[in-house]
């Protein structure tokens, strides 16, 4: 429900004019709902950052994230490749 | 990437029954970001159900899931932050270990300090993500928060499930 969830508060806060990235672990719940920019991560569900206590993959995770704000072809979906 | 086969039976069920379409966001909203990383300010929102000592625990007991969210201020021990997420659909053990796992704010001021990011808001959004009959997420706590970062002229949210 999470990965639903953030998509809809994502989209309230594009919708006053702030641009929004996500993270999703749930791909199948993210197509649907369609939020304006996110990157699915191959983790499980509660580590959406990778891992504990390894800053450089989560950096990294932060990094692709922040990317996809150069893009406004919106909806955009893509994944992190490691 | 995690996908429903992974789930236990009864979320499995729950997750292929629900009508996620009906939450399908159309029309796309698009804000584009009109300045450089380097000069954003950046604001965090998790709904991994998070909290600060001595604010009140989210409510597991709201059927349908509570709605409200958390403020977490911006000069918080990342660490001492609590986590009171109702699902059992997720391991809770990594983001004990470690809160920046899904409110990576410790991660975030090391960006602001390598001036690779402009800024933090001066306080981050927390919401449970376990709710089931969204409504007054989409018609109240949602706007209530893009609004207080629109105050805070906030340019950039991130957002993270658990």
């Amino acid at each position: 429900m999470c990965n639903q969830i953030v998509g809809l508060i994502q989209a309230a806060i594009e919708r006053v004019g702030i641009s929004t990235v996500s993270i999703s672990l749930l791909k199948e719940v993210t197509e649907v709902i369609e939020p304006p920019r996110a990157l699915f991560v191959p983790y499980r569900l509660g580590y959406p950052l990778g891992q504990p206590n390894n800053p450089q993959l989560q950096k990294r995770i932060i990094k692709t994230a922040l990317s996809l704000l150069d893009r406004n072809d919106l909806p955009i979906m893509t994944e992190f490749e490691g | 990437m995690a996908t429903f086969d992974e789930m236990l039976l009864t979320h499995r069920l729950f997750m292929r029954g629900y009508p996620f379409s009906r939450y399908k966001i159309k029309p796309t909203p698009c804000s584009p970001l009109t300045k450089p990383l380097s000069q954003a300010k950046v604001a965090l929102i998790t709904t991994a159900g998070l909290y600060q000592e001595g604010q009140t625990k989210f409510d597991s007991s709201i059927k349908l899931g509570d709605p409200s969210f958390r403020e977490i201020s911006g000069d918080v021990l990342t660490q001492n932050l609590k986590e009171g997420h109702r699902s059992s659909a997720f391991d809770h053990r990594g983001v004990e270990d470690d809160k920046n796992l899904v409110l990576p704010l410790d991660r975030f001021r090391e960006m602001v300090a390598a001036k690779e990011i402009g800024s933090l808001n001066h306080r981050h959004f927390s919401f449970m993500g376990s709710i089931i009959g969204p409504g007054d997420l989409i018609n109240k706590t949602a706007p209530e928060v893009a609004n207080l970062l629109k105050l805070d002229q906030v340019d950039i949210a991130f957002l993270t499930p658990v």
